[in-house]
């Protein structure tokens, strides 16, 4: 397959998602023609400017106009070709979101909407610029299927399954340096979520941003003398029921960790599992219903308490 | 009131050392609008930095919001608040946010999501009519601003409604993120456009402090329309090597050297 010139990053390097993005974008552009980037003036910012240079026929652009661009993805979809939307979270998930409903989601139409420039790992760009509520608002859209990657890696693996996957798809694009998790050998699954680290008194489930650092966290408590399991959930609906049944079943509670709003997202998620299948104990690890705000990636997550440390004590607290 | 061409030109300086030191942020575009600040916080508008939420101060909204480092800077020029907090671009412990946040005074409106502040100028005029206040609204446009429908929704709005309190300066550099506005969605003559909305509408050089005041004064003095300044400028105004250059769109970080050099032409300039 088309598959083994690609070129995946070592684990433990830090690399953006927006990277692999661009790279993915350009390998399956080669590999496959049934499908097309739809930017909105911000292929710099997302991470598909390769696209852009080596394959400038697999763009549609649309300039400063997200709403055109999405409900135009509507209308390529139709045609059979699969539009592949790119833009910032803030712009695809919520100014054009009721394009994406209307004009994708409900018509059952084969499109995708990746999107950067999510979550306080934005930075410096601030509150309007931080999408912490894109996994809220695609995720109550019927029959959406909502992936977050954790890693450079995962992301290369998740694209072609999500131009496989036949319905509309949001993924989200991560911006800041990310530890890569999963190796080269690493298999994606739609649905499905892996265990990252084995354990039995709590279980994190993170997403993003996120796992790096419960895995960090989870060595650090691991010197304390407490067993942490760590969930990757890579794709927030459908969840994975099952692991999150497991978690809850097998561990004193669950810690959830997501770089979005505490409302909505990966936590209320997994809390509307357990409430169903299996009532369970669970902390909520993130941006505690406020607005971002400017400051470095890095420096950031300690302020808004969604660092290792907070997924540390949300641990403790559980044991 | 000092020179207008001055004040600018402080503008420039000050918004330079701002982006230099927050590590990132868009000087291209807010070099082109410094010219505009210069005028309508130093000569046209009535404000009063001392009650930045005094009610019947004139509004500004800069819906461009990434060139914010221009208007941090004018604000503290202006006296709403030292210096030091407007170069404190960007950082986790300052209030001068990467793109406009309320908290900072002198700040009428949020924004950084292109295409949104027409509207609030739009409802901020409704609301002075509705009260009988006397203020007027200032709106600095983008070219993005102008590729967004929401702005072409407000622009129907206010001309249905001939909202003569309303002006919107559309600051025409010519380039927008990823390239040239020709090239990237080519929208032609906007003022045309805009006049068919039953705007009045003025074309000017965005450079000329003279000229920028003379279009405001016209403004003013137009009944029942809301007036749109088309501003040719250029992107990167004051920097020979920013100038036209897309590279300097943003989000970028200015070695010091970069400062140094533009420093030395905007000090002779
Ligand atoms: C709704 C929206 N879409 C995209 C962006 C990302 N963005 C920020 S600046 C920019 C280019 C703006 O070009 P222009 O309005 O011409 O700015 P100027 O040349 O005046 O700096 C883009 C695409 C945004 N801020 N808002
Ligand atoms: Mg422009």
């Amino acid at each position: 397959m088309a598959d083994t010139a690609l070129q995946y990053w070592n684990v433990g390097e830090d690399v953006s998602v927006r990277d692999a993005f661009g790279r993915i974008l350009v390998h399956q552009a080669e590999a496959r023609s049934d499908w097309v980037l739809l930017d909105a003036d911000v292929a710099g910012g997302t991470g598909a400017k390769p696209l852009v240079t080596e394959h400038p026929d697999r763009v549609m652009q649309f300039g400063i106009a997200e709403q055109n661009m999405m409900a135009a993805a509507g209308g390529v979809a139709d045609t059979g070709l699969i539009p592949v939307v790119s833009t910032f979270g803030a712009f695809g998930c919520m100014r054009a979101h009721e394009q994406f409903r209307t004009a994708i989601a409900y018509p059952e139409r084969n499109a995708k909407l990746c999107c950067s420039h999510i979550g306080l790992d934005v930075g410096p760009d601030g509150a309007t610029a931080q999408m912490l509520e894109d996994l809220a608002t695609m995720r109550a859209i019927p029959g959406v299927t909502v992936v977050s990657p954790a890693d450079a890696n995962e992301f290369m693996k998740a694209f072609p399954a999500i131009l496989d996957h036949e319905g509309p798809v949001y993924m989200r694009i991560g911006r800041s340096p990310t530890p890569v998790v999963f190796g080269a050998d690493y298999e994606f699954e739609i649905g499905k979520a892996t265990r990252v680290r084995h354990g039995s008194d709590v279980t994190v489930i993170a997403t993003g941003v996120m796992v790096a650092r419960a895995l960090e966290a989870a060595e650090t408590l691991a010197g304390e003398g407490v067993s942490v399991r760590v969930v990757n959930m890579a794709t927030i609906k459908p969840i994975d029921v099952a692991e999150v049944v497991a978690a809850a079943a097998e561990t004193k509670g669950i810690v959830t960790a997501e770089d979005h709003n505490i409302f909505g997202g990966l936590g209320s998620a997994v809390a509307e599992c357990t409430a169903q299948h299996y009532p369970a104990k669970i902390k909520f690890v993130g941006v505690d219903d406020t607005f971002g705000k400017s400051g470095e990636h890095d420096e950031l997550p300690a302020m808004f308490g969604i660092d290792a440390k907070a997924i540390f004590t949300a641990c403790k607290k559980l044991v | 009131m000092a020179d207008l061409k001055e004040i600018a030109n402080t503008i420039r300086i000050n918004c330079l050392k701002a982006i230099h030191a927050g590590r990132s942020g868009h000087p291209g575009g807010s070099l082109s609008i410094a010219d505009m600040l210069a005028v309508l916080y130093f000569d046209e508008m009535n404000v009063d930095p001392g009650r930045p939420d005094w009610n019947e101060r004139d509004r500004f909204i800069l819906s461009k919001g990434h060139a914010c480092p221009s208007l941090y800077v004018a604000l503290a020029q202006r006296g709403y608040f030292p210096m030091d907090d407007a170069l404190k671009l960007r950082k986790i412990d300052g209030f001068a946010e990467g793109h406009p946040d309320m908290r900072m005074p002198g700040i009428d409106a949020p924004s950084g999501s292109l295409g949104m502040g027409l509207s609030q100028g739009l409802g901020m005029a409704l609301g002075a009519r509705h009260q009988g206040l006397g203020f007027r609204t200032h709106v600095i446009l983008g070219d993005g601003d102008m590729q967004e429908g929401n702005t072409w929704e407000a622009i129907m709005s206010a001309g249905h409604k001939k909202m003569d309190s309303l002006v919107a300066i559309y600051d025409s550099n010519k380039l927008q993120g990823d390239a040239p506005v020709s090239t990237q969605l080519n929208m032609g003559d906007v003022g045309a456009k805009v006049a068919t909305f039953g705007w009045h509408v003025v074309y000017v050089d965005g450079h000329d402090v003279d000229v920028l005041k003379t279009a405001l004064a016209e403004a003013r003095a137009t009944k029942n329309q809301p007036t749109f300044i088309v501003a040719d400028t250029i992107k990167g105004k004051g920097v020979s090597f920013m100038e036209g250059v897309l590279f300097w769109h943003g989000s970028v970080t200015m070695t010091d050297d970069q400062l140094t050099n533009s420093l030395r032409e905007l000090n002779h300039g």
